[in-house]
């Protein structure tokens, strides 16, 4: 399988985890998604400089763009890439996020470390989230 | 010193993440057996993936930035360091918008399936 089709399988398999095997059902969250639009962020600047600088290199035959160059660095975007790294990229990362939140919320569910909870911020930090 | 390249991302993205728990008081460090638990199936399941793309060529490492040390199926060790440093991030995240927010996860004390 290439890169492609095992991102692809992985995506479906993590949300029939999320829906239906341990039912966290967090894609229906909206602290789901909020979290993952933060992470997709810093996913692209860490990801782009792994696969910037070709501390990470890929095959053409597995994805769907063309092989990281081997004398410079490959396109910020396009060739099926953005910010450097194989779009695949996302379907791994979308994995392996999704995989680690549910089973973090499973966890706690069942009763395990749920406490202690998150929060409240330290006062200042607090202040400041209520003055906007 | 370029071989801690690679490791040297991990270490930014944990001290990018530390004012989380310190400042929005996350506490994910402070449950520790949650964490751990919550951390083993991913490392083992995306290094079974990593192993698989590795022997299939999918993807290189360039040897000059990582550390050179290498674990099952040639996977090396900074993968299993990645494995572990993005879950907790990730992890860092939800609980920080759940200090700040409130917003329901699932989790919640007096909630049980």
């Amino acid at each position: 399988m290439t890169y492609t089709e095992i991102g692809l399988l992985s995506v479906i398999a993590v949300v029939i985890c999320d829906m239906y095997i341990f039912r966290t059902r967090l894609i229906r969250r909206r602290i789901f998604w909020a979290s993952y639009a933060i992470i997709i962020f810093f996913q692209l600047v860490t990801n782009g400089i792994l696969t910037g600088f070709r501390i990470v290199r890929y095959d053409a035959d597995a994805i769907i763009g063309g092989s990281t160059p081997t004398k410079h660095a490959p396109a910020f975007i396009g060739d099926g890439r953005l910010v450097f790294a194989p779009i695949e990229d996302l379907l791994f990362g979308f994995s392996l996020v999704l995989l680690t939140l549910i089973l973090w919320v499973w966890h706690g569910k069942n009763g395990l470390q749920r406490q202690p909870v998150s929060g409240p911020p330290v006062a200042k930090v607090a202040k400041l989230l209520r003055s906007k | 010193m370029s071989h801690f390249a690679y490791l040297a991302v991990l270490v930014g993205c944990l001290i990018g993440t530390a004012g989380l728990e310190i400042f929005l008081r996350t506490r994910v460090y402070r449950r520790p057996v949650r964490l751990i638990a919550t951390i083993i199936p991913v490392v083992v399941i995306f290094t079974l993936w990593d192993i698989y793309a590795i022997k299939s060529g999918h993807w290189t490492f360039d040897p000059r930035f990582v550390t050179g040390i290498e674990t099952v199926g040639n996977v090396p060790l900074d993968e299993i360091f990645f494995f572990i440093v993005i879950p907790i991030c990730a992890i860092l995240t939800l609980e920080a918008i759940r200090s700040a927010r409130n917003w329901l996860v699932g989790d919640e004390v007096g909630t049980n399936e």
